[in-house]
């Protein structure tokens, strides 16, 4: 912005002065996000990288409910360690850790994938390649845009009604399906009560929305050529759409799902609804690590109906009790929380970068 | 443009003979005649399937209508919430005491007051950083930049509401909050307030308004920030008064759904604005928000029958109605007001 | 060989085929017709594209249809295998019959007349597998599983499409690391998997350089001694090397239809020796 010769002008200079003013402002507002992410960061991961020092009160406490201090010290150094990833939750700071609440979130995150990427691309398929330009599709679109923007304690009221008490049909005790697998007993109880499975099914309902969308823009980025050379050769709708639309719009569902499913791992108002436990010593199933699968194999079968807690829930938990050790145990519960969301927007991202460069249309 | 292979031509004035006429070079079957087969029998299987996935979306909105309808508007055993209290009560009393032992009141006020007071303090800091981000981003930042902020943005995104709720917490209020206004100015700002929250739903919001934002001022063709150019315009005249002018409609859905989402919002409001409902504006006290009542009430022992349970299903649907308006606003705005570049 | 070189060579070969060729339409007059066309009509929603055309074609040969942009011979095409059918709000009167069969009768599997009527398009557009699957994939989706089977018609196909000797040791690596020509050829190879009786191409040359159009039109000549070929080209030149029988069409009206030595030297409606002198086009 350089005025030279008789260009110059003072009336100029004042406007290219706030010119330059209003850039610096939105560059400030643009580095704020980054500096609040930071410090956020930086924080939290102070936070959950030592024990608080104790004070007056702290010491007072002790010795009042005969804590053994030293002893607890030397248990854990520190709040973010192995031993927290493999303790359950303790009215011992120092003895608590997040095994139930990590083992209860990859329940769910199994469970949502399963009920919702099936039900999500079919949907985006049908929305996509099937409907025509007509009603019914205008109306599932706007259905979906306001959907998308229910906040999630209204889904976790749905989940409670339809999924927890499935409307009261069953009566005060509920029954129980059994189905026998030969090599083992499935029991169904109807309703599904708190467990895993209710958990899962609300959470699906509340990604649906935006699984379907990015379904719909990967299906929407397949040229329509590959499709009409399909049917040049003689194949059926459902044909096309099987051998060629999804295999090509594959890496962007993927990414779309990964997106939200983490999402949904971050999740906490609607599993708190439908009952999600906040003091929770057990896993789902008695399956509490690899070995316990061989040992205990019906704890699968067990584990989709049982109780659970979650890692956002547990990290509440902690917030909401009044010690501040259990500050700083909530922060490591976060900084786990975060280092899963991360692995997996980095395995979105990985994928969507690997297949975009193998089909350049 | 929707492909469907099987649609037969509307043809008036075809004589459908099938004349089998024998096949000469005996490559493919000579008939052409469509027969019931598997395949065909599949297709609408599957599609009709493919419907019903579509169509549950449809469903799940059924279902938040009528439950919320069925516990809080009316019910055939009368036990709905407006049922027994009134909706004048509801919607005007400023006490909000649902355990009271005699008289218990169920005014919303004051719950509506948390809510709106919070998402308004998390407006003024999100709307305008966040659209002063999009402008830079889409108008003055070089390519590098853009690529490293936008994951930046993402991340902000993706961070869960617990994690923000409990910065607002265990930092805003005493690092922040507390030193610049309880020591330095002598304001007594309690350990739950509301500025806190509205801070870090702020936060939480920059990313919505900053992308919906920049995908409406990256719309506008670059023909018009030429012609603001030809006429002598700095970049700031061109940016503040050309490109976002005509990316209004865009700008505004973006500010609706960010408010819209900063309403919903439940955990950092529960953990950092407390749990004692309110009516006033100031900022340093905690206020209960709709939402944080609802988990608060579910997180309690209150029994399940009882009228206080069930004011949760009321506010719960006043939270939908405000939500699902500005959803709709935001929407009608977008199409109304887009204007149609070629 | 430079390119020069090469291409002489198939300028040279071709005009050795058309003094066979010539000698060839002396003897035979009557040809047996493999699709019937009766006064057909054809509107995308109010506008009426095609007026009421009608035409033989006869099997074994190639016809060639000419005329100026936007006068109905891509969409006419197109009815012969009811491609505009995937397009909404098209519909049309009148008769198309393949081998004496109306392919719009409503009993009609259009699945089944697309194995038998093939289409290559002007843009080659392989699939984003691998060269096999490109190929394979007609047969697939038609039943036939037995993978040696497969590689048999896979090997067939890209034999009659002259691009066998090129690919035989890639044929899993992408197709779209292909060649623009190799592509088309490719694409060409992918409908004659589906062992159609008539190969419908619109405009398959007019994306290439000259030398690739020079192979894919010695392909058809070759191809035409097996299967019934029916091109869209908007250059003349091409349909006069190529083509036994031409049609002329403009703005939806087939003007004349001849044979192509016949058109070319001794057109009978003044509209089509406009058209082939260059006064419009």
């Amino acid at each position: 912005m350089n005025v030279s010769g008789n260009l110059r002008e003072p009336a100029l200079a004042k406007r290219h002065r706030i010119g330059q003013l209003f850039e610096w402002a939105c560059c400030g507002s643009t580095w704020f996000g980054m500096v609040v992410l930071s410090l956020l960061l930086l924080s939290i991961g102070w936070k959950a990288m030592a024990w608080p020092i104790p004070d007056a009160d702290a010491v007072d406490r002790a010795a009042a409910t005969k804590t053994d201090a030293k002893a607890n010290a030397l248990l854990s150094p520190r709040p973010l360690s192995t031993r927290f990833l493999t303790s359950y939750d303790s009215r011992v700071p120092q003895k608590a850790g997040i095994k139930a609440a990590l083992w209860g979130s990859l329940w769910l995150l199994v469970f949502v994938t399963i009920t919702t990427v099936p039900v999500g691309v079919g949907a985006a398929v049908y929305l996509e390649e099937y409907s025509n330009e007509g009603r019914w599709k205008r109306i599932i679109q706007v259905n979906l845009s306001n959907l998308a923007g229910v906040p999630s304690i209204v889904y976790g009221i749905l989940g409670l009604t339809v999924f927890v008490r499935m409307f009261g049909l069953f009566g005060h005790d509920g029954k129980v399906l059994d189905f026998n697998l030969g090599f083992a007993m499935l029991s169904i109880p109807l309703p599904f009560e708190r467990s895993v499975i209710s958990g899962a099914l609300t959470l699906s309902l509340l990604v649906l929305p935006t699984v379907i969308v990015a379904a719909q823009e990967a299906l929407r980025a397949v040229p329509s050529s590959i499709r009409t050379a399909s049917y040049a050769l003689g194949a059926t709708q459902w044909q096309t759409i099987r051998h060629q639309v999804l295999p090509a719009a594959m890496p962007g569902i993927m990414t779309g799902v990964i997106l939200s499913l983490s999402r949904a791992m971050g999740e906490t108002a609607p599993l708190i609804m439908i009952g999600a436990l906040t003091y929770l010593a057990k896993c789902p199933g008695k399956i509490d690590s690899l070995s316990a699968v061989w040992q205990h194999p019906t704890g699968l079968l067990e584990a989709p109906f049982d109780v659970f807690t979650s890692l956002p829930i547990q990290i509440f938990n902690w917030v909401s009790r009044a010690q501040p050790e259990y500050d700083h145990l909530a922060a490591a519960g976060i900084m786990v929380l975060l280092v899963v969301l991360m692995m997996m927007n980095t395995a979105a991202i990985l994928i969507r970068n690997r297949f975009q460069r193998r089909t350049q249309w | 443009m929707k492909l469907c292979p099987t649609k037969t031509a509307s043809s008036e004035s075809c004589v459908s003979v099938a004349q089998q006429s024998p096949s000469i070079l005996v490559k493919n079957s000579g008939s052409l005649t469509r027969r019931f087969s598997w395949t065909r029998a599949r297709e609408q299987v599957i599609r009709l399937v493919l419907f019903l996935c579509g169509a549950l979306s449809l469903l799940t909105t059924a279902g938040i209508i009528v439950v919320l309808f069925n516990e809080a508007i009316y019910s055939y055993a009368g036990t709905a919430f407006f049922q027994t209290v009134s909706i004048t009560d509801f919607l005007f009393d400023t006490v909000w005491a649902p355990q009271h032992p005699d008289k218990p009141r169920f005014g919303i006020l004051p719950l509506l007051c948390g809510t709106f007071v919070i998402a308004g303090l998390g407006g003024i800091i999100g709307l305008p950083i966040g659209l002063a981000s999009a402008i830079y981003l889409s108008e003055y930042a070089k390519p590098k930049m853009r690529r490293i902020v936008k994951p930046v943005l993402e991340i902000l995104a993706g961070i869960p509401t617990v994690v923000y709720g409990y910065f607002a917490l265990v930092f805003v209020t005493p690092y922040l909050l507390r030193p610049i206004f309880q020591t330095w100015l002598g304001i007594n700002v309690d350990i739950f307030n509301a500025l806190s929250a509205g801070i870090v739903v702020g936060v939480m919001i920059i990313p919505t308004v900053c992308s919906l934002s920049e995908d409406a001022l990256r719309a506008v063709p670059r023909g018009l920030r030429e012609a603001g150019y030809a006429l002598g315009s700095t970049k700031f005249d061109v940016s503040l008064k050309v490109v976002v002018p005509a990316a209004l409609s865009g700008i505004l859905a973006s500010f609706l759904l960010a408010i819209a989402r900063a309403i919903g919002e439940t955990m950092a409001v529960t953990i950092a604005a407390g749990q004692q409902p309110r009516l006033t504006l100031n900022p340093f006290r905690g206020m209960e928000t709709m939402t944080a009542y609802i988990v608060n009430i579910s997180l309690g022992d209150t029994e399940a029958g009882s009228m206080e349970y069930k004011s949760l299903y009321a506010v719960a649907l006043s939270l939908f109605v405000i939500t699902l308006s500005m959803n709709v606003l935001a929407q009608w705005v977008l199409k109304r007001f887009r204007e149609v570049y070629e | 060989m430079t390119i020069m070189q090469s291409f002489s060579e198939l300028m040279h070969q071709r005009q050795q085929r058309e003094t066979v060729k010539r000698s060839r339409l002396v003897e035979t007059e009557t040809e047996v017709s493999k699709l019937d066309v009766n006064n057909l009509n054809f509107f995308y929603g109010e506008k009426q594209a095609l007026f009421d055309v009608s035409m033989t074609v006869p099997e074994r040969s190639v016809t060639a249809f000419i005329g100026p942009s936007g006068c109905g011979k891509s969409t006419f095409l197109r009815t012969l295998n009811r491609m505009n059918d995937i397009i909404e709000g098209t519909r049309l009167t009148g008769k198309v019959t393949l081998e004496g069969q109306d392919i719009y009768a409503s009993e009609v599997d259009v699945v089944a007349l697309r194995k038998r009527v093939g289409m290559v398009f002007q843009k080659s557009t392989p699939f984003p597998k691998s060269i096999f699957d490109n190929v394979a994939y007609g047969p697939k989706i038609a039943g036939q599983r037995n993978q040696k089977e497969l590689q048999g018609i896979v090997e067939q196909s890209l034999k009659r499409a002259a691009l066998w000797d090129e690919v035989k040791d890639r044929m899993q690596d992408s197709a779209l690391a292909l060649s623009g020509g190799q592509q088309q050829r490719l694409c060409i190879a992918r409908a004659l998997a589906t062992n159609p009786d008539v190969l419908l191409m619109d405009e398959p040359a007019s994306a290439l350089d000259p030398a690739s159009t020079a192979r894919i039109e010695d392909l058809i000549f070759e191809l035409k001694q097996n299967y019934t070929i029916v091109i869209v080209t908007h250059n003349m030149q091409q349909a006069a090397r190529i083509s036994d029988w031409t049609a002329f069409f403009f703005q939806g009206y087939l003007i004349e239809k001849d044979r192509t030595q016949k058109l070319f030297t001794t057109p009978k409606k003044k509209q089509t020796e406009d058209y082939i002198t260059g006064r419009f086009g």
